[in-house]
């Protein structure tokens, strides 16, 4: 299978539909009580245009589709992002993230997967890629 | 007040141990949306050959969380946490976490930059297990907004 990877092939996409809900869930299992995440009042006084979603919960979930197509979480060898813009949760209607993975480079053991992370029609995450060992056969 | 240069090559004591346990591992999956077996069912993580579930791979990022705390109570460091936007994170791995690791973190601070009226604080938190080899590598530089 890995033999048949090519540069630009699509490994795995998904969406991923977050509510307050999800950002309460996410601040829990973190540890990360910023209010900024869950309190309007808050967010607004520090000048945002809402609730965020923590970069953190972005980052965990983007992950996952390629974790799925490895077939083995111990496949990851590297993972990096950059958070370039916020994902706006709204109370009512949530936000939809979106992740296309695709091979980026093939290396002498490794496959670079790159991440296309959007909310709305904006790129949420840059320079978001993951080194791998490609699944087994 | 921008974060004082000084810092630059500040390494910190190795945190407290953090038990990583089962059921947090479990909280942690459902939370970034991790539906692989290996995360949930210590049996499917056992037949993978895995002591017990797998920590998704943003966990250390949990790990790490004693490290920021030092950065932030570290008085001469200066940094204003009510200022600080998250810029980029990278994790670096020796092996996947699983539950039952004892983990430590040890923080070194590599960069401390200013960047119009901003401060770029990077700092590398090397995550070892009880026998002392390493797991992980968090490199996170936060981002610390000027006086506007």
């Amino acid at each position: 299978m890995s033999a048949a990877l090519e540069v630009g092939q699509v490994v795995a996409e998904a969406s991923f539909p977050l509510t307050r809900d999800s950002l309460v869930r996410y601040a829990g299992a973190s540890g990360d009580f910023n209010p900024i995440h869950y309190r309007d009042d808050v967010a607004s006084a520090v000048g945002l245009p809402g609730v965020l979603a923590h970069g953190m919960l972005t980052m965990g979930l983007a992950v996952q589709p390629v974790v799925d197509w490895l077939g083995d979480p111990g496949r990851v060898l590297d993972y990096q992002v950059k958070f370039t813009r916020p994902v706006v949760v709204d109370p009512e209607t949530g936000a939809v993230v979106s992740v296309v993975a695709k091979v980026g480079a093939i290396e002498d053991a490794a496959v670079r997967v790159d991440l296309t992370v959007t909310f709305g029609d904006q790129t949420v995450l840059g320079k978001a890629q993951v080194r791998v060992l490609p699944p087994a056969e | 007040m921008p974060v004082n240069p000084a810092i630059e090559g500040r390494t910190y004591p190795p945190t407290a141990p953090y038990l990583v346990g089962r059921e947090k591992v479990r909280e942690f999956a459902r939370a970034v949306f991790a539906t692989h077996p290996t995360h949930l069912d210590p049996e499917a993580a056992q037949a993978a050959g895995y002591a017990d579930v797998v920590a998704p791979a943003t966990f250390p990022i949990v790990v790490t969380a004693a490290t920021l705390d030092q950065l932030l109570g570290d008085e001469e460091a200066g940094v204003d946490f009510t200022r600080v936007v998250h810029g980029d994170q990278r994790f670096a791995y020796s092996r996947p976490i699983v539950a039952g690791d004892e983990l430590v973190a040890t923080m070194t601070v590599t960069s401390v930059k200013a960047l119009g009226g901003h401060s770029m604080v990077t700092s590398e938190s090397s995550i070892a297990d009880a026998s002392g080899a390493h797991v992980v590598t968090a490199t996170s530089t936060l981002v610390v907004r000027g006086d506007e």
